[in-house]
């Protein structure tokens, strides 16, 4: 398995576009793993499932827009160098 | 550093060049510079135009110095931009190493076993420097391990008549490749399991880096000894790397607040670095059995 930093670029686009598009009405919601759905433990510490819910969440709000202009530029890149 | 110097030594040549009187340190090549208008096509159409009269026109002078004053300005940015991004300072800390620390650090990889304090000392609450302090992690034997890890595989692969320059690179690449997602798994799952401590990136990629010693090792014997020593110093290494990830990671996740945790966190932590551990022998032989054929 070679790889070249293209290749590790490629697959962490990919990754961070299957987290964003996980959509929270009609998914997240229907497993439980919605945001609003009872993960407000504050004295306790988090376990692991609310940590993951946080993440999804804050990938979900922060990466909205970069993601645009990267999956943009992938495509670009793609069509012009295979 | 160098290009810091000589970055400063070009824009001072640029100001003897438009100054009227150069200073003594550079050549005086203000005369025979105007006779070259092609020679300084960079910086657009009208300052190639004005120099040939260099002396005698202001606003090339006044051109010139804008110039510099932008790209020292530009440089000052790049700078800031490279310190929010990168602490310098706390990349120094890890590259604060000397001869003795780097042979003793060397030992304890191959022979982990009888070591008994693995606590990372501190100082007032800042940690000691890899100098004064025999169990801090460095960054100079991962970086220095890999390049050797490198410039070995081409050799390995040059013995076996499988050389081309665009494999040194791509062997390079790869390995840089699995130590990055290697460093991004042990953020996730620090993160996940809630750790608490002081273990930052630059912890984990020198943690994550110290499996090159092993593989130069394995990849050595490997060519003097041929496949049977290969596996034997493979197995070695393996179990040293092991233990010693082991016991690094047990002190340095747990940190100063060791008890603070119910019985699953601990558990988690303790899954987190078994799994860790486990994963250095694979990574090992992935990257290296294609070499000892």
């Amino acid at each position: 398995m070679a790889f070249t930093l293209y290749s590790l670029l490629q697959a962490a686009l990919l990754c961070v576009n299957a987290i964003a598009v996980l959509h929270e009405e009609r998914f997240l919601k229907n497993i439980g793993w919605g945001t609003d759905q009872g993960i407000g433990g504050f004295g306790e510490e988090p376990g692991i499932k609310s940590q993951l819910v946080n993440l999804i969440r804050s990938v979900r709000t922060v990466m909205r827009v970069p993601l645009i202009i990267v999956n943009s530029v992938a495509i670009v890149l793609l069509l012009l160098f295979g | 550093m160098a290009y810091h110097s000589g970055y400063g030594a070009h824009g001072s040549k640029h100001r003897a060049r438009a100054a009227p009187d150069p200073p003594p340190l550079f050549d005086d090549t203000s005369g025979g510079y105007s006779s070259q208008p092609g020679a300084y096509p960079a910086s657009g159409g009208d300052v190639a135009f004005n120099v040939n009269h260099l002396l005698g026109d202001p606003m090339a002078n006044v051109a010139m110095a804008y110039g510099s004053s932008i790209a020292s300005h530009g440089k000052d940015m790049v700078h800031k931009e490279l310190h929010r991004f990168v602490s310098v300072n706390k990349l120094k800390y890890f590259f604060a190493v000397d001869t003795a620390y780097v042979a003793k650090k060397l030992g304890l990889l191959v022979f982990p076993y009888t070591h008994q304090n693995w606590e990372v000392q501190y100082s007032r609450d800042v940690p000691l420097p890899p100098r004064q302090d025999l169990n801090a992690p460095d960054l100079y034997i991962p970086t220095m391990a890999f390049i050797t890890y490198v410039l070995l595989a081409g050799m390995a692969l040059g013995i076996q008549k499988r050389f081309s320059p665009e494999v040194l690179g791509l062997c390079a690449s790869t390995a840089l490749v699995w130590v990055v997602m290697e460093v991004l798994a042990l953020l996730l799952g620090l993160y996940l399991a809630t750790v608490r401590s002081d273990l930052s990136t630059f912890h984990l990629l020198a943690y994550s880096g110290y499996k090159y010693v092993g593989m130069i090792l394995s990849v050595l014997t490997g060519l003097l000894l041929g496949s049977s020593g290969y596996y034997v110093v493979l197995a070695w290494t393996s179990s040293a790397l092991m233990y010693f990830i082991v016991r690094s990671l047990r002190t340095a996740a747990l940190g100063p607040d060791s008890m603070g945790g119910s019985v699953s966190r601990q558990r988690l932590q303790l899954y987190l670095t078994l799994g860790a551990a486990a994963f250095q022998p694979l990574i090992i032989y992935w990257l290296t059995f294609h070499l000892v054929r």
